[in-house]
C-alpha cells in the first residue's frame, strides 16, 4: 500500500484506487467515484421534497400549518370517503325506510346489510346494558336465547327497540308491573316462601314439596292473571315465563322472594327517535339473528 | 516454438479501452460521469445461445397469456391468469387458492435454489443469459445496431454534429425502443385479466386506469434501463452481483481468461519469435473489450462488472482461429483448473513462461480441462437434492389436495348459551369451500356429539344433524351454525366433536375439529 502524496491517503495496489481509510477485517473499501447520474438524482429527490411542502400541508406554524396549494387535507379525504360510503349504502338505507321490518330477511343482501349496520349500532347503543356478546347480565335480558318476554319476532323486538320498556317520554312504550307482594303486605311472609317454592316446582329446579304444595294455591289465586296457568308467561302484558330455566333476576330460592316482596323493575329507553327508523330496523334484524330470534 | 503458426493475418487492434480501466488514474473526481459503453457484434457459440435464449424467454413472456384452457362455464378460459378481483391463480390445470399459497411460495423457494445450483455450476450464468435487464438490453441493443451500425460507426455517430441524417437515426431507434417498451409493459397487464377483452379495452380507452398505469410504468422502466442505462443497472442498481459472487467456490465455472498461456501479450508474434521473446498467444487485439456490454476488460480477472454472458469467449475465439492457434484463450474454466495450469506456466521463478504449456502448438498432457464431471460435487448435488425434494413435494401435495374444504370459528362472545328448556347452545362460522369450477352440494353434518341438533340461520330446513347446502362454483360459502344440546346431554366443560362436509357424488369428505363448550357445573 502506497500512500498519496497529495490526499495522504492510502492508494490500494491492485486497482491503484484511493482507499477510504476504513478496514474491516482488513478488507479496505474502495473510494470509487459515484456516477454522476445517481448525484443528480439525489439532487432531484431535495427539490421534489422541497416543491412538495409548498404544494402539500408542511411547515408547522405556531397553532396550525401551510395548507399547500394543492388544498390538500387528510380530513377532507375522509369526508369524501365517508360521503361516498354513505352514498353507496344510500340504495339500502332507503328501502330499509319503506320496507316493513318483518319482510326485511326475504332479501338476502338486505339482510345481510342490515346484520352489519345493526351489528355497527349494537356496538355503540346497546353493550353498556346488554353486554357485548349481547349475553346480558342479572336485571338485563341475554339477547341470544329463545326467552322472549314481550315475543322475539322481529317485529316485536323492532317495537321494543322503538319503544322501549317503561320509557316515560313515550306513550307506546312497553308497560308491565308487578305488584310488590311482600312491601304491602298482600302476601304473607309464609305464602311468598311457599309460592317460590313452587316457582322452582315448575321450572324444573329443586324444591320443598310441602312449601310448593302449598304455593300452587297462592300461584293460582295471584300469579296466574299475569304469568299464565301452569307459568308459561302472557306477552300481551308482559308476564315473563317462569317454567324455564331462564331467569332476569336470579331463580335461586332466595332470588324470587325478594322479586315477590319488592319487584324490580328495568327500563330500556326508547331508540325509535333517537336511532331513526332504518337503524332500529337494522338493530331489530340483527338480534333477531343473534340465534333466539322466533 | 514453430514458425508455421506465426502466421498473423491483418487483424486490426481495437482501439478501446475497458470503463474502469480509468479508476487506475489516481486523481479521480469525486462523481464521474458516465463512459459510453458500445459493444460490438459478435458471433460464436454463445451469442448463438443467448440468440435461442432470447427468443424463448421473450416468446415465454409475450404468447403465455394469449394461450387459452377451457375450463367449463364458470371459470376463466385463460391457461396462465392471476386473478385478484376473485383472488384466485390459474396455471393451466391448477387453480390455486389464497390458502395455497404455499404452492407459489414452494415454486419461489425452487427459483431461489434452483439460481444457488446454476451459479455453483455455470457463475453468473442466470446474469448473462436469462436476466430480463440482460435480454431487454440486448434486444435494444440490435435495434441501436440497425439504425446506427456497428460499434465504429455508433462512435462516430455520437462525436458527429446534429445533421439531418443523424437525427433520423436516433428518432427511428428511440421510437423503435418505446414501441417495444409499450409492448414488453402491454403483456404484462394480460396476465391479469382474460386478455382478449382487455386489449379490446385498452384500445378503446374502456380499461380500468391501474391497466394504463401498468403499462406507462413498465414503459417507463423497459425503455430507461433496457436503452438509456444499460449495464449501469447491474453494476450499480442491482444487489444481485453481491450476492451471487459469494456462492462461487472454486469448482464454479466463470468466464476465465487463460493468462498461464496467453501472458506476455504482445502486439507482433513475429518480432517477438524472430528476437527469440517469449510470447503468449493474446496479441493484445482489445476484441474482448470491444464486444463488451458492461465495457469490461476480462483480463484484469473475475470482477464484479462481468455478467457471464461469455461473448468475450466468441470474440477471442473469432481470433484465434484467425491466427492459428488454439480455442478458448478465455473460457469457461473452474478456479481449481487455472490455478493448476497456473502453476505449470509458471513454475518455480514466478514468471508467466508460455512454452511451458505448450509445445509445438499442443498443450502439455499435465493441463487440465473442462471435465463435466465437476457438476456432480457435493455441493451440486445437494442443492439439486433439495431443489428435487421440493419439486416433488409440491407435486404430490397438488394430486393429493382436497377441493372441498371446511373451516369452523366457534363464538368467542358468548361461548355458550342457556335456552329457555335448559339447553345449551355454541355458535359457530362454518366455511365450506367448493374449490372446483362446478355448482355442488355439500353436506355438512355433525359427529361425536351424542344428542345435538344443529341449526343454519338462512337455511330453511328443521334442526337436524345434516344439512345439505347448496355451494356455487368455485366459491367460499359462509354460514351461521348454531349447535344445541338437550340438558339431560349436557356434559360439563369441553368436548370435542367434528363438523363433516361430504361431497356424496365426487366421495370427497373433510372434517374439522371442533369444540362444544358448556358451563363448568
Amino acid at each position: 500500500m502506497a500512500d498519496d502524496k497529495k490526499t495522504g491517503r492510502e492508494i490500494d495496489e491492485v486497482s491503484g484506487v484511493e482507499t477510504t481509510g476504513h478496514s474491516w477485517d482488513g478488507i479496505k473499501e474502495l473510494d470509487n467515484p459515484m456516477p454522476r447520474w445517481w448525484l443528480w438524482t439525489f439532487y432531484a429527490t431535495i427539490v421534489w421534497a422541497l416543491a412538495y411542502t409548498v404544494f402539500y400541508p408542511a411547515w408547522p406554524l405556531i397553532s396550525s400549518s401551510t395548507g399547500g396549494l394543492l388544498g390538500w387535507s387528510s380530513r377532507a379525504t375522509l369526508q369524501q370517503d365517508i360521503d361516498a360510503a354513505k352514498e353507496a349504502q344510500a340504495v339500502f338505507l332507503d328501502k330499509l325506510a319503506t320496507i316493513e321490518v318483518s319482510e326485511i330477511q326475504s332479501d338476502a343482501e338486505l339482510t345481510q346489510f342490515a346484520i352489519a349496520g345493526g351489528s355497527a349500532a349494537y356496538k355503540v347503543n346497546c353493550v353498556q346494558c346488554h353486554g357485548s356478546g349481547a349475553t346480558g347480565s342479572p336485571g338485563y335480558p341475554n339477547l341470544n336465547d329463545d326467552d322472549w318476554i314481550w315475543g322475539g319476532t322481529v317485529e316485536d323486538i323492532y317495537t321494543t327497540i322503538a319503544h322501549g320498556i317503561r320509557h316515560a317520554g313515550d306513550d307506546d312504550t312497553r308497560v308491565s308491573e308487578m305488584p310488590a307482594y311482600g312491601a304491602v303486605e298482600i302476601l304473607s311472609k309464609e305464602e311468598i316462601s311457599d309460592v317460590a317454592w313452587y316457582v322452582r316446582k315448575i321450572s324444573g329446579q329443586e324444591f320443598d314439596a310441602a312449601g310448593a304444595d302449598r304455593g300452587q294455591v297462592v300461584f293460582e289465586d295471584n300469579c296466574a292473571a299475569c304469568h299464565g296457568d301452569n307459568g308459561e308467561g302472557l306477552r300481551e302484558l308482559g308476564g315473563p315465563r317462569l317454567a324455564d330455566a331462564i331467569w332476569l333476576y336470579g331463580g335461586e330460592h332466595s332470588d324470587i322472594v325478594a322479586q315477590l316482596n319488592k319487584p324490580k323493575h328495568g327500563v330500556m329507553p326508547a331508540w325509535g327517535e333517537r336511532l331513526g327508523e332504518a337503524t332500529v330496523k337494522q338493530l331489530a334484524v340483527y338480534i333477531h339473528s343473534l340465534g333466539g330470534g322466533e | 516454438m514453430s514458425t508455421t503458426l506465426l502466421k498473423q493475418p491483418d487483424i486490426e487492434p481495437h482501439d478501446v479501452k475497458a470503463v474502469n480501466a480509468g479508476a487506475k488514474q489516481k486523481a479521480q473526481p469525486l462523481y464521474a460521469a458516465r463512459e459510453k459503453v458500445h459493444p460490438k457484434r459478435v458471433q460464436g457459440t454463445f451469442r448463438r445461445l443467448k440468440w435461442i435464449i432470447m427468443a424463448i424467454t421473450l416468446g415465454i413472456y409475450y404468447i403465455t397469456p394469449w394461450l387459452r384452457w377451457d375450463r367449463g362455464e364458470f371459470a376463466p378460459d385463460q391457461a396462465v391468469l392471476i386473478d385478484f378481483p376473485s383472488r384466485r391463480f390459474y396455471f393451466f390445470f391448477i387453480e390455486i387458492w389464497p390458502q395455497e399459497f404455499i404452492f407459489i411460495a414452494g415454486l419461489l423457494v425452487m427459483a431461489g435454489i434452483g439460481l444457488f445450483l446454476v451459479t455453483s455450476v455455470a457463475g453468473r450464468a442466470w446474469c448473462g443469459y436469462t436476466c430480463p435487464q440482460t435480454v431487454w438490453t440486448d434486444l435494444f441493443l440490435v435495434v441501436e445496431r440497425f439504425f446506427e451500425g456497428d460499434r465504429n460507426a455508433r462512435i462516430r455517430l455520437d462525436k458527429a454534429p446534429w445533421t439531418f441524417e443523424k437525427i433520423r437515426k436516433r428518432v427511428f431507434k428511440h421510437a423503435t425502443w418505446i414501441v417495444i417498451a409499450v409492448l414488453t409493459g402491454g403483456a404484462w397487464i394480460f396476465y391479469f385479466a382474460d386478455a382478449p377483452t382487455l386489449l379490446k379495452d385498452f384500445l378503446t380507452f374502456k380499461a380500468p386506469f391501474v391497466a394504463y398505469g401498468t403499462v406507462g410504468v413498465l414503459t417507463a422502466t423497459t425503455y430507461l434501463f433496457g436503452g438509456i442505462m444499460r449495464e449501469q443497472v447491474c453494476i450499480y442498481m442491482c444487489p444481485w452481483p453481491r450476492i451471487q459472487a459469494a456462492m462461487l467456490d472454486e469448482d464454479s465455472l466463470v468466464v476465465t481468461y487463460n493468462d498461464w498461456r496467453g501472458e506476455p501479450r504482445t502486439k507482433g508474434l513475429k518480432k517477438a519469435a524472430a528476437a527469440g521473446d517469449a510470447a503468449g498467444d493474446c496479441i493484445d487485439c482489445n476484441a474482448c473489450v470491444a464486444v463488451c456490454p458492461t465495457g469490461i476488460d476480462i483480463r484484469d480477472g473475475q470482477q464484479l462488472e462481468c455478467i457471464t454472458c461469455a461473448l468475450c469467449i466468441d470474440a477471442c475465439n473469432d481470433i484465434m482461429d484467425k491466427i492459428g492457434r488454439p480455442r478458448d484463450l478465455i473460457s469457461y474454466a473452474t478456479l481449481r483448473e487455472y490455478n493448476h495450469n497456473m502453476a505449470i506456466a509458471r513454475g518455480v521463478d514466478g514468471e508467466i513462461h508460455p512454452e511451458r504449456v505448450r509445445r509445438d502448438n499442443k498443450f502439455v498432457d499435465a493441463v487440465m480441462h473442462f471435465d463435466w464431471r465437476i457438476f456432480f460435487r457435493l455441493r451440486t448435488m445437494v442443492y439439486f437434492l433439495v431443489w428435487g425434494l421440493i419439486g416433488l413435494g409440491i407435486l404430490i401435495a397438488l394430486t393429493a389436495r382436497d377441493r372441498l374444504e371446511v373451516n369452523v370459528q366457534h363464538d368467542r362472545n358468548p361461548v355458550f348459551v342457556q335456552l329457555s328448556d335448559g339447553s345449551i347452545r355454541n355458535g359457530y362460522t362454518v366455511k365450506l369451500l367448493n374449490m372446483i369450477p362446478e355448482p355442488r352440494t355439500i353436506f355438512l353434518s355433525l359427529d361425536g356429539l351424542p344428542g345435538a341438533t344443529m341449526s343454519i340461520n338462512e337455511i330453511d330446513q328443521p334442526d337436524g344433524v345434516s344439512f345439505a347446502i347448496p355451494v356455487e362454483p368455485d366459491k367460499l360459502r359462509s354460514l351461521r351454525v348454531f349447535v344445541s344440546v338437550p340438558r339431560d346431554r349436557v356434559s360439563p366443560g369441553k368436548r370435542s366433536f367434528q363438523f363433516i362436509a361430504e361431497d356424496k357424488q365426487s366421495f370427497e369428505r373433510d372434517a374439522y375439529d371442533a369444540v362444544f363448550e358448556a358451563p363448568t357445573k
